[in-house]
């Protein structure tokens, strides 16, 4: 036997891919979910109803300063083990488990997206929407035709680094024993002795997912910008 | 002037366009509007001159109502300027706005941007709309740069798309705030050309403008701010030649001599 199937013989006995396909399940449902929720906020962060502006600025600052882990656990304990919010997931408590570990994530990225997208907003200058209104747009319409499209290609970059911790935050999930990635680790810590070969696999996991991510998007920024 | 103003009179009596009466805005504590007057009979050019800071673009932007008024009224073709909503947004489709940055929609081509106001707020269908679209970028002379966007246009290019954009909307009235202060002297022409041909076709306009020669070959009345106040109307040729008031005077004196 040669010695790398020696050190990495392990994995056999083991659900990697299975795992991985989790994280990767976690990541995106929470990044659709954390786009739309987040673009949400930033739409009534720069509205003129004083209410929603009020509401969308209090929320990201409570969400961004809670600790992920709490926010997670509070899904699992205080959702699901004190009021019964199941998501409709029934009795089987390994799909409510993973649902709301994407609600959590949801709550807590979309306060970040709100960010990079305000962050975009920005960068699109006050004629832009001024010329939109003399034309007769409405409100909604200027912001979904003309400065939405505008702060999300300049957001493309901010959101990269967002979808990026994103997949790394999925890690947390394990807290409430969704059987993703890191839950896997700690039992594959527990059980074998090659904690180097194990923590590789599992950093090396993460690079496939996330370095795409950036590379694609960084590229896709770059492809969108808007010339001024 | 006596003859003027009947003849201004006979006019407005029947086909008075944009109607502002006593309108007062502030800005914090800066008056920034004061009592404001003015009517624009339909077809009647109007040019707005004054020193920098006098009011003259807020002016402009509350007959389209981006900026709101304290007191008083405005009111466009006999209808009083709607508070928010549809109908403030209907009724701004009826008044063009050239503005002194251009502010085209930069994620856009330059058909896309003349096509977009027809498509949603007109309800034109598409088809039509680019039609249209075209004819007018043609009008204005830019018929070829269609599918560029606007950044790759010159800022001479750029103002004829913008004006172009606003007419695509059929105004009824379109307002310049100072269209030529942003460009390069040898495109400043260009733009002047497209006016003074919308002027001649009979558009109403009321333009913010220091350019002289356009005041005294397009306008029928020039209008002289300082301090958020009207101080002096007058034919063009009138006002240039022989100012009355001591603020025009010292305003022109400065103008002529640079
Ligand atoms: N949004 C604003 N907030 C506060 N002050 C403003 C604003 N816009 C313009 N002003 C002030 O109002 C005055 C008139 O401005 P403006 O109408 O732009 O004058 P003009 O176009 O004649 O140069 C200026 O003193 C300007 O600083
Ligand atoms: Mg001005």
């Amino acid at each position: 036997m040669e010695a790398r199937e020696i050190v990495f013989d392990f994995l056999g006995r083991y659900d990697v891919l299975g795992a991985f396909w989790t994280t990767v399940q976690l990541a995106l449902l929470s990044a659709v979910g954390s786009l739309i929720w987040g673009t949400l906020l930033a739409a009534m962060r720069v509205g003129p109803v004083p209410l929603m502006r009020g509401f969308a600025t209090a929320y990201v600052n409570i969400v961004r300063n809670i600790p992920l882990t709490v926010i997670i656990l509070f899904s699992s304990l205080g959702l699901y083990q004190t009021l019964r919010v199941t998501l409709g997931a029934g009795d089987k408590v390994d799909t409510a488990n993973f649902r709301l570990a994407v609600l959590g994530l949801i709550v807590y990225t979309a306060a970040f997206v709100c960010e990079a997208i305000r962050s975009g907003i920005n960068t699109v200058p006050v004629g832009q929407a001024e010329a939109a209104r003399a034309i007769g747009l409405s409100f909604t319409q200027v912001l979904r035709l003309v400065v939405l499209p505008q702060a999300f290609r300049a957001a493309v970059g901010p959101l990269a680094n967002v979808l990026i911790a994103l997949t790394k935050n999925t890690t947390v999930a394990a807290a409430i024993g969704v059987g993703e990635a890191a839950l896997l680790m700690k039992e594959m810590v527990e059980n074998e002795a090659q904690l180097l070969a194990i923590s590789a696999v599992i950093a090396f996991g993460f690079c496939c997912l996330t370095l795409p991510t950036g590379l694609l998007l960084g590229w896709l920024g770059k492809k969108v910008a808007v010339r001024r | 002037m006596t003859e003027l103003s009947v003849a201004k009179e006979d006019v407005a009596a029947t086909d008075e366009l944009v109607v502002l009466k006593s309108v007062n805005k502030h800005f914090g504590a800066l008056h920034v509007l004061q009592d404001i007057d003015l009517t624009i009979a339909r077809g009647e050019v109007v040019v707005v001159i004054g020193p920098s800071g006098s009011g003259k673009s807020t002016l402009c932007r509350t007959i389209n109502r981006l900026e709101t008024i304290d007191s008083g009224t405005i009111t466009i073709d006999g209808k009083p300027l709607p508070a928010e909503g549809r109908e403030l947004a209907r009724l701004r489709a009826d008044v063009g706005m050239v503005f002194q940055s251009f502010n085209l929609f930069a994620h856009k081509t330059v058909l896309e941007n003349v096509m977009l106001g027809q498509v949603k707020v007109r309800r034109t269908d598409r088809k039509q709309a680019e039609e249209k679209a075209r004819a007018l970028l043609d009008r204005v002379g830019v018929g070829t740069q269609a599918d560029k966007y606007p950044a790759q246009l010159s800022g001479g290019q750029q103002q004829r798309v913008a004006i172009a954009r606003a007419l695509a909307m059929g105004p009824k009235v379109m307002l310049f705030d100072e269209p030529t202060s942003a460009l390069d002297p040898e495109m400043i022409n260009e733009v002047l050309e497209v006016m003074q041909q919308l002027a001649r076709e009979g558009m109403t306009m009321i333009v913010v403008t220091h350019e002289m020669g356009f005041a005294r070959s397009a306008a029928n009345r020039v209008v002289f701010m300082a301090d958020g106040r009207i101080v002096e109307q007058a034919a063009p040729d009138q006002f240039f030649s022989n100012p009355r008031s001591d603020r025009a005077k010292d305003f022109l004196s400065k103008i002529l001599h640079h």
